[in-house]
């Protein structure tokens, strides 16, 4: 066993290709200019990929064909090709991509441009960027709706989730939330969008047809301080029934009933918790400990943490990639 | 509250109403400063006003979504004039005033009769006492006080087990009174102070520090750590290195406690110093930093409670809502009996963040941030009560 592993890694490291056990996780790398490769099967990294300078957002086309990663330093979005693990070529992106998201029509890119408070709009296919849009200062989370009709950008400084209509690509509406908002995401059929306040310590919960505020959700950890208790990255689980969300510096993951907006529970992690995706069937999370320089795999259905991955320095984004 | 034609057709497009015209006031009174014998760190002439300008930007941006339009008015007054009309001038062009000025010019222009009814900002100066007996009730502090800094080095020593230290002090007021306040810290936090020289050398240190220092340094006989009282840099860095034993520097040169510095970049910090260096062609000093935070704090109340009259915004600063996300980790918020902004302090060497205060394992019943500086059981401040 310990010899089939071996042999994977030899595999994987000298170029020749890598023994597809499992499907994978993901891990971009911001400090080491890598991506970490997690066999979902072994819970071992199998590959490690040199990219560009920062890399931060990662994502999969709908297909899994290509690798979309923002390399912050290096001003662009890198688009690799997950077999080889080659860079196939860069896309425009503007100035210090952050983060991004993937429009359900498989081709627009939405790209926050951190030093620029502009979000940028790049296709995929003809290479170029289509708009650009002045949005708040540091912007930062990104979320399309399923119907692919509203993009949002959070911006840091700005405090605020900015309402982008695709079809314009211009701002219809521009919502506050609490400080340093980081993260979005449209839930329940795009009827919800949910945004994290990484410094409020809230989730702000808005209605989608009207945007207004729904609710609040607040986190409190036991033995943490309320200023350490910092929600960033989050996703759901199968059916959009609760959310696990990544609580920084306070080291761990909360999981949040979507239904009642209560928190159910709160799981220890490694250090500074940031981003996270889940496994194929939504059984596994894994989320990215920035400081500690690891991964915590969680067992969704008995809530516990099972193992942790070492990973490269200051893990940053993770995305899900099926084998099979 | 003047309604301008963009700011309304801006808000009309952005979905708000009504449109809000704010305008700030920066009050900058010239300092006497000593020559120092390096000449490695020049003054610059933007300090503070640079910060100002960085959160100006910051405000406009966030403006344009709510119909803000936001100006900075500059006041600024030579060595040796009376600042009482520049003051003036400023209390009549704006309802907030962030002030960098040495503190009995700031006490001053914050009694004046046009201060009434004003917001006062202290960017400039850390005397503890401002923020003590001296506090004014239209007076906030969002430069960290002396106290909060030595205080912070005192929690590293504890921290570090250097509890037994030796001090060099300067002969300039403000190098003496640092080392009042690191007195105060040393015996706040349970440290022996078994020695402290006062530094009286006027030869030129660039020559000679390495016959002087040594000599200077040996009777201290065994110690953990020396703290150097230099607030204005002038001998201090030539104890680095030269001291009898190899002992840690510490204060005003080596580790250093400031609002902030070159190398915080963690917490998102790095974003706000590009910025910063893109625009002004130099490193954030702790008073830009200081004047960033008040404009901004201005900037975050305004938008939450949608007013830009002094009473509400001070109340609403004051108050449990009020947060600001100050690239240091966690929120700052003001104290509600002093008028002083909460805040982390990073511990630095020029080339990185060593620690950052309060540091793990002291505690306190509000917010370990309150283990900096003049707590309310014991602050002598009443104009806040």
């Amino acid at each position: 066993m310990i010899r089939i592993t071996a042999l994977t890694l030899l595999l994987a490291t000298s170029g020749l290709g890598h023994g597809a056990l499992g499907d994978e996780i993901w891990v971009s790398n911001e400090k080491d200019d890598t991506i970490s490769v997690i066999d979902i099967e072994t819970l071992e990294v199998v590959r490690t990929l040199d990219v560009g300078e920062r890399p931060r957002g990662i994502t999969f086309s709908k297909d899994y064909s290509v690798l979309y990663v923002c390399a912050s330093d290096s001003d662009t979005v890198q688009v690799i090709d997950p077999e080889s693990g080659r860079v196939l070529h860069e896309l425009p992106s503007g100035e210090d991509p952050e983060q991004f998201v993937l429009h359900p029509d498989d081709r627009h890119l939405y790209i926050a441009n951190e030093d620029d408070a502009i979000t940028t709009v790049v296709d995929t296919e003809t290479r170029r960027v289509v708009a650009q849009i002045d949005v708040g200062i540091e912007p930062e989370g990104m979320a399309v709706s399923p119907d692919g009709k509203i993009a949002i950008t959070t911006s840091e400084t700005t405090n605020m989730a900015h309402w982008i209509d695709t079809e314009s690509q211009s701002l219809f509406a521009n919502t506050l939330v609490d400080s340093r908002p980081r993260h979005a995401e449209f839930i329940k059929e795009g009827t919800e969008l949910w945004v994290s306040s990484e410094i409020g310590g809230t989730i702000t919960v808005f209605d989608v047809a009207t945007q207004a505020e729904i609710t609040k959700i607040d986190f409190a950890v036991d033995g943490v301080h309320p200023d350490r208790v910092q929600p960033v990255g989050f996703e759901m689980t199968k059916g959009d029934t609760h959310a696990y969300v990544a609580l920084g510096p306070s080291n761990h993951v909360a999981v949040v009933n979507a239904d009642t907006y209560e928190v159910e529970d709160y799981i220890l992690v490694g250090r500074r918790v940031w981003h996270m995706d889940f496994n194929a069937d939504r059984s596994l999370v894994f989320t990215t400990n920035g400081v500690s320089g690891d991964v915590t795999v969680i067992d969704v259905a008995s809530r516990k943490p099972i193992k942790s991955i070492k990973v490269g320095r200051f893990p940053w984004g993770a995305a899900f990639r099926p084998t099979s | 509250m003047k309604k301008t034609i963009t700011g309304l057709m801006l808000s009309l497009w952005a979905g708000f109403a009504p449109a809000q015209d704010v305008t700030v006031a920066w009050l900058e009174i010239a300092r006497d400063v000593p020559p120092t014998l390096s000449n490695l760190d020049p003054i610059p002439d933007d300090l503070g006003h640079a910060g100002v300008m960085t959160a100006l930007a910051d405000n406009q941006t966030t403006g344009r979504f709510l119909g803000q339009a936001w100006q900075v008015e500059a006041h600024r007054v030579a060595l040796g004039e009376d600042p009482g009309p520049a003051a003036e001038a400023a209390f009549a062009a704006a309802d907030f005033v962030i002030v960098d000025a040495p503190a009995e010019a700031l006490l001053s222009i914050a009694a004046l009769d046009g201060a009434a009814g004003k917001l006062l900002y202290n960017s400039g100066a850390g005397e503890p006492a401002l923020r003590d007996d001296l506090c004014r009730a239209n007076l906030l502090h969002t430069l960290p006080s002396t106290a909060m800094r030595t205080d912070a080095l005192a929690q590293f020593l504890v921290r570090k087990r250097w509890d037994d230290v030796v001090m060099v002090a300067g002969g300039h007021p403000g190098d003496q009174a640092y080392a009042a306040a690191m007195e105060r810290s040393l015996a706040k936090f349970g440290l022996r102070l078994s020695a402290r020289k006062e530094w009286r050398f006027d030869a030129d240190m660039r020559r000679n520090a390495a016959q002087e220092v040594p000599l200077f340094t040996q009777d201290f006989g065994q110690y953990d750590a020396l703290i150097v009282a230099d607030e204005l840099h002038d001998f201090g860095r030539y104890i680095l290195f030269n001291t009898w034993e190899a002992r840690p520097v510490i204060g005003s040169e080596g580790l250093q406690a400031e609002a902030w510095g070159p190398a915080v970049e963690q917490w998102g910090a790095a974003q706000l110093q590009s910025r910063f260096e893109e625009a002004h062609g130099r490193r954030m000093q702790p008073r830009d930093y200081a004047a960033w935070a008040a404009l901004r704090a201005i900037g975050e109340a305004v938008t939450r409670t949608k007013a830009a009259d002094a009473a509400t915004v001070r109340s609403y600063l004051l108050g449990p809502d009020f947060e600001l996300a100050g690239f240091k980790g966690r929120p700052l918020t003001f104290r509600g009996w002093n008028g002083q902004l909460r805040q982390p302090i990073p511990l630095l060497h020029p080339r990185a963040l060593v620690a950052s205060a309060p540091l793990e394992g002291f505690l306190h019943q509000r917010t370990e941030l309150d283990t900096l500086g003049i707590d309310a059981p014991e602050t002598r401040c009443t104009a806040f009560d």
